[in-house]
């Protein structure tokens, strides 16, 4: 253990991991109970039209694929809003046209050499220290965003109509909770991997929903599975030499499969 | 109210004595709780409301019955200042319907909310609280006072529900369920309580335990109701009116064949509507009958 914590990249690692646990926690719990996997599955993929922006333009890729990212985000929010009926589709069409977007610009930017793989199934063991600053200051504004308006993002999942009639302004609040869903996508995606993040956002709230009866209950507990699935995930790619994205993936999967058992077996007893 | 060998699993089966009146918001003597006065309202091209007019006064137990997409929940919208119609006014306890909201508890169909999600009863009811206007309200601080958990567990005791209290939601049953959302509906003391169709999904002894707390809450609160269920309603309402894009109120509980001729379409002497409406007629009429007060 202190060799893996000798080494900057791996401490590196396990703070990416704390943090991205953390915005995890808290919003994939939003984003489960409010049935909006696909939406955030749609938010992931958009977000590489910010990563191929971020290279043509020669800009830093954190800033600009959260700009790009919750742009369509918002996008996506109004698009979809009081539309239940259409808003896969709305989602399916900027999912599409987010990845291609992305490809075209890659493709177009002159000498373009940076390994593609990295954006779609993450690397965890190469977090800079600047991303892991950045990191810190958006799951900050996650936290503080959720904590002030909990008992509102609680009314809006739990009953939207209801909510309306009490004053909640629901239309804001289901676009914030969009950009907040944007905002943790690429914060995730240095960890996962576009491919994988679906899985970070919707595994561990899927466990802690099994063992909890509240919300506030459900954020902490999702939070503390995806940092034992970080953890347990860079172990064995550390000691196994395999993708650090797809381990913890592969942890988080395990992780549930036995919870959910434990729980049906519970039930049955 | 029950009937003494009233039992049922949705609730103790006890008398709703524990309604307390004075708790509820006072209403001036006099004026209507709702005045609705020559409002239209359409989706896109298609009107569903036209032309309506509804008065609802203090202490009123009121049926409003149509068929699906008569423009009920339209109506329920509208008075909730939820919705803004095209032409018309309406009142919600003499003001605008957005400025009163505090004062009109909403109880939506259980069925709407998220069928699975970790929140417990006491929570539920507790999202009924009112809280400060305003984005950045002082409010909005996460978790309540012991004063607003005590509350929450004095309004589920008015439902017959406060030993649930620590259940998750999505573990009850359908009418245990709308209890709670009535409880929900109940916490902020409102004048006025607004049902939109309250017996949908909930089986049938669930429906007469609802009807009974109804029947119970509408001695100190005004109650307006919509629904397509004329016979659960039948025996505890005090007056009743049906909406199909049009909007006929009678002042009594019983369905005149102009009522219903309006929900059901044209009436033709020669089908068995008129047996129809001389049945659902008779029905509302003994229903009066028996539950006369």
């Amino acid at each position: 253990m202190m060799d893996i914590l000798g080494m900057e990249f791996m401490r590196n690692a396990l703070l990416a991991g704390l943090l991205a646990s953390l915005a995890c926690g808290v919003i994939g719990t939003l984003v489960v109970v409010n049935r909006q996997v696909f939406m955030a599955g749609g938010v992931a993929h958009t977000a590489y039209g910010g990563v191929g922006l971020a290279f043509f333009l020669g800009l830093p890729v954190l800033p600009c694929a959260v700009a790009f990212t919750v742009l369509a985000a918002l996008a996506m929010a109004m698009a979809s809003f009081g539309r239940a009926e259409r808003s896969d589709s709305v989602v399916g069409i900027m999912w599409a046209a987010g990845m291609a977007i992305g490809i075209i610009l890659m493709d177009i930017t002159p000498g373009y050499n940076v390994d593609l793989m990295s954006y779609l199934f993450g690397s965890i063991l190469a977090v800079p220290r600047g991303d892991i600053v950045f990191m810190a200051v958006l799951d900050a504004f996650i936290l503080a965003v959720v904590f002030f308006w909990y008992k509102d993002f609680l009314a809006l999942s739990f009953d939207m109509e209801f909510a309306r009639s009490m004053g909640v302004p629901v239309r804001l609040l289901y676009a914030l909770m969009q950009v907040l869903t944007a905002v943790t996508v690429i914060m995730v995606i240095q960890v996962a991997g576009l491919i994988l993040v679906i899985a970070l956002l919707t595994i561990p709230p899927m466990l802690a929903e099994l063992f909890t009866n509240s919300l506030w209950k459900m954020m902490v507990l999702a939070t503390l599975a995806s940092l034992v699935f970080c953890l347990a995930g860079l172990a064995v790619s550390y000691h196994f030499d395999i993708t650090s994205g797809a381990s913890i993936i592969a942890m988080a999967t395990g992780g549930y499969v036995l919870a959910w058992g434990a729980h049906s077996l519970r039930r049955l007893g | 109210m029950h009937s003494p060998d009233h039992t049922c699993p949705t609730c103790s089966g006890h008398e709703h004595t524990a309604v307390p009146g004075p708790r509820f918001h006072r209403l001036l003597a006099g004026g209507p709780v709702i005045e609705v006065s020559g409002v239209s309202f359409a989706y896109a091209d298609r009107e569903v409301l036209s032309d309506v007019t509804l008065s609802v006064g203090a202490g009123d137990f009121l049926a409003v019955i149509g068929p699906n997409g008569g423009g009920k929940t339209t109506l329920v919208k509208i008075i909730l200042g939820l919705l803004r119609p095209e032409r018309g006014t309406v009142r919600v306890l003499g003001a605008d319907p957005a400025v009163v909201r505090p004062a009109v508890g909403y109880v939506p169909q259980h069925a709407l909310v998220q069928p699975s999600f970790p929140v417990t009863v006491r929570d539920v009811v507790l999202l009924g609280l009112r809280r400060g206007n305003g984005f950045f309200s002082t409010r909005r601080w996460p978790g309540y006072s012991a004063q607003e958990k005590r509350k929450a567990l004095d309004t589920l005791d008015m439902v017959d529900m406060s030993d649930l209290a620590g259940r998750r939601f999505d573990a009850l049953s359908g009418g245990q369920k709308q209890r709670v959302l009535v409880a929900r509906a109940l916490i902020s003391d409102p004048a006025l309580l607004l049902f939109d169709e309250p017996t949908s999904n909930i089986d049938p002894q669930g429906k007469v335990c609802l009807f009974d707390l109804l029947s119970a809450l509408s001695a100190s609160i005004t109650i307006v109701m919509v629904s397509h269920d004329l016979i659960s309603a039948s025996t505890r309402i005090t007056s009743v009116a049906v909406v199909n894009n049009r909007l006929i109120q009678n002042r009594g509980r019983e369905l005149t064949p102009t009522m219903l001729e309006l929900i059901y379409g044209t009436h033709d002497a020669t089908c068995p509507l008129d047996e129809y409406i001389r049945g659902m007629s008779s029905i509302f009429t003994a229903g009066g009958q028996r539950s006369a007060k």
